[in-house]
């Protein structure tokens, strides 16, 4: 989807500006957001992959003037509609007006400590098609759904530096088609290649690209 | 240093999203989809036990042990859960090696994934679209607005953490660090210099 998330090599946003002693978080609502997302993840509703495409589908303006977690807030709000968890008069109404749905399994206090980042290797269905120190060049995809294809690195000529083994497909996982597990590269490109003759002779840049997004040199 | 003002932040959010949130809270516990002590225990996990002290850790430990560092950059993941003290890692942990030759500098162009396991939450910074939009075109320019000058001549690699595999930044050892306790090196380690936004701190940084 090429929505206002895609942002790498875009002008005019201004300096990064870090913060000294930043706190985890800066009010107490942005850490209850972060656990409800973490809560909800566990019960296993809906994959990561469908939670980032929830928030790429905010509209370009409220992308960008919403804080971090106020995105977040928004794509679970969303998201909870949209698999009919909650409906819209009770959004309105800021409470609970019929029973909830059964889940398959909800988080509880004792297991917080063992809450760990899901596992997305999966086992292959065929051999990798591109080694270390093949030439590849990246597809020219724009799919009107979730990608991990970042734009300024479509259509580009780079070399596969790693295989890093077979993982969940997010194109296929973020629309409910299913893992599609496929193998994952480390390809990296030259600047000049990517942002042209302009550009930083010192710098290389590298994705993570799945093996569909890659066709032979 | 006073109180945040919270530029990044849309001003009427303030006073909006404490009630928003409450709401939904209040919403999915009475449905049963979510229990507020569960909630709790993960706010809490985030402000007291994850944050980069694990990673610099990790990264006190390549310095002084060479065994350490060649299987941390052979397989962090593996690498770092071998270590009792640090919180386990998922897969795929990747470490890569600022030397004299090459620095790398690690963003997330299309989100904000980060090793949340070795260093924490991510920055508001990192989350940005200053960054975001500027590390994978100038990062000498973002190294600038950290206030970091790299030789002319030296690398740059910039990974775009486009999928679930997860970067740390093993900076360089500062010089007059030899010999040090992992405990002091750990001292040395920023979050900044492990995700190429900065360098180790010189000693004389944090000489008693």
């Amino acid at each position: 989807m090429n929505s206002i998330h895609d942002l790498g090599g875009m002008d005019g946003f201004g300096p990064v500006e870090p913060e000294p002693n930043e706190p985890p978080f800066h009010q107490p609502w942005e850490g209850r957001v972060l656990a409800m997302q973490r809560a909800l993840g566990f019960t296993r509703m809906w994959t990561i992959d469908e939670s980032r495409a929830s928030i790429e589908a905010l509209d370009p303006v409220t992308y960008l003037t919403s804080s971090y977690y106020k995105k977040w807030f928004l794509g679970v709000e969303h998201r909870v509609l949209e698999h009919g968890l909650v409906d819209a008069g009770e959004i309105a109404a800021g409470r609970a007006l019929h029973p909830g749905k059964k889940l398959a399994r909800t988080l509880t206090p004792a297991d917080v400590p063992g809450l760990t980042r899901g596992s997305y290797d999966r086992p292959p269905a065929a051999a990798a098609r591109f080694a270390a120190g093949d030439r590849v060049r990246t597809r020219n995809l724009n799919p009107a759904t979730h990608t991990r294809l970042p734009r300024y690195a479509r259509d580009k000529t780079g070399m596969v530096e790693a295989v890093r083994g077979c993982h969940v497909y997010p194109d296929t996982a973020a629309i409910g088609a299913g893992e599609q597990p496929q193998w994952l590269y480390t390809v990296v490109f030259a600047a000049r290649e990517l942002w042209g003759d302009d550009a930083d002779p010192t710098l290389t840049v590298s994705i993570e690209a799945f093996e569909p997004y890659l066709e032979p040199a | 240093m006073p109180d945040h003002d919270h530029d990044h932040d849309h001003g009427s959010e303030l006073g909006e999203m404490p009630l928003r949130v409450r709401a939904l809270e209040t919403i999915l516990t009475e449905k049963g989809y979510v229990d507020p002590a569960a909630l709790d225990r993960i706010v809490e996990n985030f402000e007291t036990k994850i944050g980069p002290r694990n990673g610099a850790r990790v990264v006190a430990r390549a310095w002084s042990d060479p065994g350490f560092k060649a299987r941390l950059l052979a397989d962090a993941t593996a690498a770092v859960n071998s270590l009792g003290h640090v919180s386990p890692v998922g897969s795929l942990l990747i470490a890569v090696e600022n030397t004299p030759r090459v620095h790398n500098m690690v963003v997330c162009t299309l989100c904000s994934c980060y090793p949340w396991e070795v260093l924490g939450l991510p920055p508001v910074w990192y989350k940005s679209a200053p960054y975001r939009s500027r590390a994978v075109r100038d990062p000498r320019g973002v190294l600038a607005d950290f206030g970091v000058t790299l030789p002319a001549d030296t690398e740059i690699r910039v990974w775009d953490s486009t999928a679930e595999t997860r970067f740390i930044v093993l900076p360089m050892q500062p010089p007059g660090s030899e010999g040090w306790s992992e405990e002091r090196l750990a001292e040395l380690v920023t979050r900044d210099s492990m995700i190429g936004t900065g360098l180790a701190q010189r000693p004389a940084a944090v000489a008693p």
